[in-house]
């Protein structure tokens, strides 16, 4: 009993927030006999920071035992772990421990791509591209140096690179995953969805996944909102080719047919609309060409979208009626990776009207609106350089709606010299070769580089491609820049090393500092360190360094949410409107009200390849962390049961799977299951690594990367829909 | 239609439970072995029938401590925490058979030492010749050899049923789950004794006594297994599921074929017939009863570490 | 005296592993052995289908067959809470407790004793949840006394429907899974 009452005890000392993080970050006053199992003598020290196994950023406690890494757990303190981290926040101690890190610069010795090294000191390494940027920048302009990165650890890289004066910066977050659902959104409503995510999952009542496939996707706080909606009893509908851990908690399942989700989507709509259950309050006073919307949504029938879909008039119509049965609590979610299929703004534009007609935008249990802590910028840096030239990815706007950079437009400029010559890729933990879709393109333009230069913390496929790699530190082994993302409540955290690197390791800032005093631009780094940095921006809004080094997780007063709250109903489009019907589609002569085409059908004994998450890895970057990999040490490739039964292939057989440009990938075990629909197969992205340093990992099952030979651009904003090819199953 | 995965992945665990090799049927089987030796050379001397049973009684308590030893070898062997052998006796757990088994091992050696010590080897009578007259008076005593004849039966018999009860009282595998694998052992265990000693034996009619003996056995171990196995069949699904192991699952050849037809069933004709003297003696029988006795062991040790509860 | 068992709640359960990797790290378990597992069970036909995922662990049965299987005294119940523990100091390896539990829920450390979930007891007898219980991100495992009415897990019992595993083994079991 007096066991108990103590956890009492604790549990509302965690619910008292920040009051727990700072005991816990300093133990010794009456909470060192709480922490672990330490033996007696086990000197215990906890450091706050935040997570980096993917870029959710969840606020992370890191212990060490006796001086060496022992486990992580979430920051109390933190709203976006709410003090439990995901499956890889948690495996995050491994990546210290993992044996297949780079350990020093290494420099190519003989072609590209055979993964021949000599290493070299940093500072060689570091005069050597400095070198090369000054020579390509004299001849070729310094818009011919392009920067791929993926997370905030490329935030003081791009500082030099905007120093350097190119305006050529990419992330495969962008045109391969969540872009096309912003611009869906940002044509709708004005505003993007954003990053978390500003989706109310935890008070939805009613919550529509299209693929999306929560507890497989592990974004910790969605994830743990989706619980609690599952736990209160909301009514959860989800529609995918495969019964996902979501479906399994699903009151509707919908085994939607491939590629044809736009078409159910209309047929919602449809149904809301001809049978008045959407919300007409809102669509009166905010809409905007609601009549032509409802004219061309009126041929998009549940009869139109069943022979689409494959699913019955009668489940179209009794979830519609589901959805607004809750709303305006009832979330169609926008999900994150959409670049599906080359229509994937437009389809993310049906979800956004969708939301719309339910009158979700802003309500609770809708999209609430976030708010970020206003951390000044630092101070003290001269003005970037104007760039000559434009940015080179999306010439003369081809693709009217983008607004960011596209990592396929840098590939297609590299390989035309179209509008001008790329002639370098500095690349930050991003590994294009598993990222974008086909790797023949992005090999042959590596090849028309004059240099390419890989930060990575692995010898990861990309970097197997370089002139010179850079080994970074892991994240628990450095500090990065202040985590601002806009949240329910606006908060910061600090990253800050838990451990030393093990071997000669940097962080970014320094590489970043380093490199730019060899370019000349020293001026830009007024900072003598990166805690001079920190600091700097963190008095800036009243906090230190001090105090959050203690902490890790600052969090700001509470923000009105919804517009029930007082958030004034603003739509920031063009018409300050809700665009039902789109001037802005109309004028570059794109659809206005979004409509389905249909998508190329496999061939007869093919199967459409589709890929999705697994809770234990984040893309092709945990395949060799020891914790993670022993949890999933490979991918299975998901096959219909009565198909693999027709095929003679009983799970765990090893086939190979050919693609309809005759590729063939590494072999991979069969999961025979009930769980998926006969014409497509699912594998789990980020298996199959082919480079030799990856040890761990090298000829682990197989990768969707290598297959996705054909991509189909969206004409909106230049996204590559990659669900698009067919495999057929051989023999291993 | 179910479809179960798990992710555990343990060794010696997944995909089937496998925690013991070779050793623990090796052991199983020397011990139920040096069982019947026990009783049947206990029950010669008790009943005061040990003239012109040399090798039954003059022989068999020196190779029983000698197989004794090797099975204790064995279970040795298949230790994990080796130094920590001597916790055996530091207590004494009634309710684990494991625990009955080590206490009794250790009262198997003084039993067997009392009948080694009433016929010594020669080479330690030729050592010690005060040993040889020792041993000399006690073979003239008839309540000491009733009393070795004794205790080797009682020691022999708990030894015996030990070996069965210790896999019986695993109950988490259904294969096991029946009383009747301790009598199935003893029985086993006695009939590959007296093949043993009608094999060695130089006496013929010590050799067709046994060969007699053992053919009684080999019956009633048949007898037993049927039962064992309908047993299991008419239980549970999971027990039915388990029995299927032997007749038509994994372990179905080595069972028909290694256990009931080599190992029970032929021997069974063959020294039938040669006790009614239709063939000569030969020691090819007693040898497919004593590897027949082995596979056994293994099949069921194999067989019921594989069996499960679950329908994985 | 308590009598310690978990309520896991299967519909909340997204069998992402984090008990088992914190786990790992909680208990420095060696690389390639777990103390705790995910079970996933399909049953129907596409698209009809339900799934019961569930995190399973050592059971601290009411009748532990590994306890009474143990020739050394090595597998114990402890009176703490009345969990099942073993003494490595103890314990031979003869494997007996791994054949008998029905659960499969052991396995031979590579140190050579039997090893298995403890309900991370350093922490239960600090206050703290087990490390499994603690970390999960969708808060579906719950951690208490089951002899005591007034306990979140008993309360969670008796208002829900739930099952243990493998009740026919007759172990009573004291992890309960709610449907
Ligand atoms: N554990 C883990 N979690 C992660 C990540 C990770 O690497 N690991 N990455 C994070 C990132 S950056 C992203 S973008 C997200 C991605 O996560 P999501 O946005 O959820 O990913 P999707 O690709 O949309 O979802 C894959 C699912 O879509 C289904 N699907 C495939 N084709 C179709 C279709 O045509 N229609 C429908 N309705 N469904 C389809 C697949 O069967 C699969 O279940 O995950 C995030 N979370
Ligand atoms: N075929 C296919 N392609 C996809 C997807 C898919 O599901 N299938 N998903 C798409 C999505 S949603 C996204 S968001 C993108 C993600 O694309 P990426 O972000 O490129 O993902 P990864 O493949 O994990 O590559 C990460 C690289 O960074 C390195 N790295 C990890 N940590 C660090 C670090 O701290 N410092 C440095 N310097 N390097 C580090 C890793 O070793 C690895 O080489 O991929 C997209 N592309
Ligand atoms: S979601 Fe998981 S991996 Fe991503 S930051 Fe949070 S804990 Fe780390
Ligand atoms: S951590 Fe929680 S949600 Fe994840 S598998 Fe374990 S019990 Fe299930
Ligand atoms: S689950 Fe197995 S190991 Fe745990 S107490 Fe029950 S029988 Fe023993
Ligand atoms: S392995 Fe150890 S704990 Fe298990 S029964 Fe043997 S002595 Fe006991
Ligand atoms: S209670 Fe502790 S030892 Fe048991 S499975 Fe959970 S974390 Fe592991
Ligand atoms: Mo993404």
């Amino acid at each position: 009993m007096a066991i108990l009452s103590r956890r009492r005890f604790l549990q509302i000392g965690s619910g008292a927030g920040l009051a727990a993080a700072v005991s816990s970050a300093a133990p010794g006053a009456g909470w060192a006999d709480l922490l672990g199992p330490a033996a007696p003598g086990d000197r215990i020290e906890t450091v706050p920071t935040y997570c980096d196994l993917c870029f959710w950023k969840c606020g992370a406690i890191a212990y060490k035992k006796n001086g060496r890494l022992w486990k992580l757990e979430g920051n109390p303190a933190d709203p976006l772990s709410r003090g439990r981290l995901c499956p890889r926040g948690t495996g995050g101690v491994g990546t210290h421990y993992d044996p297949d890190r780079l350990t020093a610069p290494l420099v190519r010795r003989r072609d590209r791509g055979d993964e021949e090294w000599v290493e070299v000191t940093w500072d060689e390494a570091l005069a050597h591209v400095a070198d090369k940027l000054r020579a390509l920048a004299r001849e070729h302009g310094p818009e011919s140096l392009a920067f791929f990165s993926h997370g905030i650890g490329g935030n003081f890289l791009k500082h030099t690179f905007k120093a350097f004066g190119t305006p050529n910066l990419v992330a495969p977050s962008y045109a391969q995953c969540r872009g096309p659902r912003d611009i869906g959104f940002q044509l709708t409503f004005g505003e993007e969805v954003g990053t978390p995510e500003r989706t109310d999952i935890a008070n939805a009542r009613c919550l529509v996944l299209l693929g999306s496939h929560l507890g497989e996707n592990m974004h910790n706080s969605q994830v743990q909102e989706f619980a609690d909606a599952v736990g209160s009893g909301a009514t959860v509908i989800v529609a995918d080719p495969r019964f996902s851990v979501a479906a399994s908690k699903a009151k509707h399942y919908l085994p939607v047919k491939p590629g044809t989700d736009l078409a159910l989507l209309l047929a919602w709509m449809n149904v809301l609309v001809t049978e008045e259950l959407y919300d007409r309050e809102l669509i009166e006073a905010h809409g905007f060409g609601f009549d032509s919307f409802r004219a061309e949504i009126a041929l998009r029938t549940p009869e139109w979208a069943y022979p689409i879909t494959t699913i019955d008039p009668e489940t179209i119509r009794e979830t519609a009626r589901e959805m607004a049965r809750h709303r305006p609590a009832t979330l169609v979610h926008p999900g994150r990776h959409v670049t599906w299929y080359g229509d994937d703004a437009q389809r993310s534009r049906a979800v956004a009207l969708l939301n719309a007609l339910l009158g979700s935008w802003g309500r609770r249990g809708g999209f609430y609106y976030p708010a970020s802590l206003p951390i000044p910028k630092y101070a003290g840096y001269p003005d970037y350089p104007k760039s000559a030239r434009g940015p080179v990815d999306n010439p003369d706007g081809r693709y009217p709606f983008a607004d960011l950079g596209l990592t396929n437009g840098i590939r297609a400029a590299t390989l035309s010299g179209e509008p001008y010559p790329i002639k370098a890729w500095f690349v930050y933990a991003t590994n294009l070769l598993q990222a974008m879709p086909s790797q023949e393109e992005t090999i042959r333009a590596i090849q028309k580089l004059d240099l390419l230069v890989v930060v990575d913390t692995h010898p990861s496929e990309i970097a197997g491609w370089a002139d010179v790699v850079l080994p970074e530190s892991v994240y628990l082994e450095r500090h990065d820049d202040l985590n601002t993302e806009p949240f329910r409540r606006p908060f910061v955290s600090l990253r800050q090393p838990v451990v030393e690197p093990p071997a000669d390791q940097k962080p970014n800032w320094w590489i970043a500092r380093e490199l730019a005093g060899r370019l000349g631009l020293e001026a830009f780094y007024p900072w003598r360190d990166v805690e001079e940095y920190l600091d700097a921006r963190l008095s800036g809004a009243g906090l230190s360094l001090a105090e959050m080094k203690r902490r890790g997780v600052f969090e700001g007063a509470a923000q009105p949410l919804y517009f029930d709250d007082g958030v004034p109903e603003e739509f920031p489009t063009p018409t300050g409107k809700i665009e039902l019907w789109s001037p802005q589609l109309a004028e570059k002569g794109f659809d206005p009200v979004p409509r389905y085409t249909p998508h190329q059908e496999p061939p007869p004994g093919a199967f459409r390849l589709l890929f999705g998450r697994a809770p234990v890895h984040t893309f092709s970057r945990t395949q060799t962390n020891p914790l993670l990999a022993e949890a999933m040490p490979e991918n299975e490739i998901w096959v219909n049961a009565d198909v693999a039964r027709r095929l003679g292939l009983a799970s765990g057989r090893r086939v190979r799977l050919r693609n309809q440009d005759g590729v063939l990938s590494d072999p991979i075990a069969v999961k025979a299951t009930e769980r998926i629909r006969t014409d497509c197969v699912y594998l789990v992205h980020g298996f199959g690594h082919t480079a030799k340093g990856l040890r761990r990992a090298r000829g682990r099952g197989a990768s969707d990367a290598q297959l996705v030979t054909r991509y189909a651009v969206d004409p909106l904003m230049g996204a590559t829909g990659m669900n698009v090819n067919f495999v057929t199953l051989e023999e291993a | 239609m179910i479809e179960l995965t798990t992710t555990r992945a343990n060794p010696m665990i997944d995909p089937t439970m496998h925690v013991w090799g070779w050793e623990i049927p090796v052991y199983l089987f020397l011990g139920g072995l040096v069982a019947g030796m026990m009783i049947l050379v206990g029950y010669l001397y008790f009943s005061g029938r040990h003239q012109n049973r040399d090798c039954a009684c003059f022989v068999i308590p020196g190779l029983g401590l000698l197989l004794l030893t090797l099975g204790m070898g064995a279970l040795f062997l298949d230790l994990e925490h080796k130094p920590y052998f001597w916790r055996l006796y530091a207590t004494f757990e009634p309710a684990s058979p494991m625990s009955w088994g080590a206490w009794i091992l250790l009262l198997v050696y003084p039993a067997l030492l009392a009948a080694l010590l009433l016929r010594l080897p020669a080479p330690i009578t030729r050592r010690f010749p005060g040993l040889a007259e020792l041993s000399d008076r006690l073979l003239g005593e008839p309540i000491w050899l009733r009393a070795v004849g004794a205790a080797n039966v009682a020691v022999g018999s708990l030894l015996g049923l030990y070996t069965g009860v210790l896999l019986s009282a695993l109950g988490a595998r259904p294969l096991w789950s029946s009383a009747l694998l301790g009598p199935l052992f003893l029985v086993s265990g006695l009939s590959t004794a007296a093949a043993l000693v009608h094999m060695l034996a130089r006496h013929p009619e010590e050799r067709v006594l046994f060969a007699r003996a053992d053919n009684v056995f080999l019956g009633t171990e048949l007898l037993l297994l049927a039962l064992f196995l309908v047993g299991l069949l008419s239980a549970t699904e999971v027990h039915a599921r388990a029995a299927h192991l032997l007749l038509d699952g994994a372990w179905g050849a080595l069972f028909w074929v290694g256990v009931v037809a080599l190992g029970i069933v032929i021997p069974l004709g063959v020294q039938i017939a040669a006790v009614r003297h239709k063939i000569q003696h030969t020691p090819v029988a007693p040898l497919l009863v004593l590897a027949g006795g082995l596979a056994l062991r293994f099949v069921l040790v194999a067989a019921g570490q594989a069996s499960h509860w679950s329908p994985l | 005296m308590a009598r310690f068992g978990m309520v896991i709640d299967t519909l909340r359960c997204v069998g992402c592993m984090d008990c088992v990797i914190a786990c790992k790290t909680e208990n420095e378990v060696p690389e390639g052995f777990c103390r705790d597992w995910i079970t996933t069970e399909v049953r129907g036909r596409f698209p009809t289908l339900t799934m019961e995922i569930r995190s399973e662990r050592c059971n601290h049965c009411d009748r532990p067959p590994c306890v009474t299987c143990c020739p050394t005294g090595a597998s114990h119940v402890e009176d703490f809470g009345s969990l099942v523990l073993i003494d490595h100091e103890l314990c031979i390896g003869c494997k007996a407790c791994l054949a008998s539990c029905p659960y499969d829920a052991r396995f031979v450390h590579p140190d050579g004793y039997a090893d298995k979930c403890t309900f991370c007891v350093h922490r239960v007898r600090k206050g703290e949840a087990p490390a499994c219980v603690a970390v999960c991100p969708t808060r579906c495992m719950h951690f208490g006394d089951l002899d005591d009415p007034q306990s979140e897990v008993s309360k969670l019992l008796a208002s829900r429907r739930s099952h243990t595993l493998h009740p026919e083994a007759g172990t009573r079991p004291r992890i309960h899974f709610l449907t």
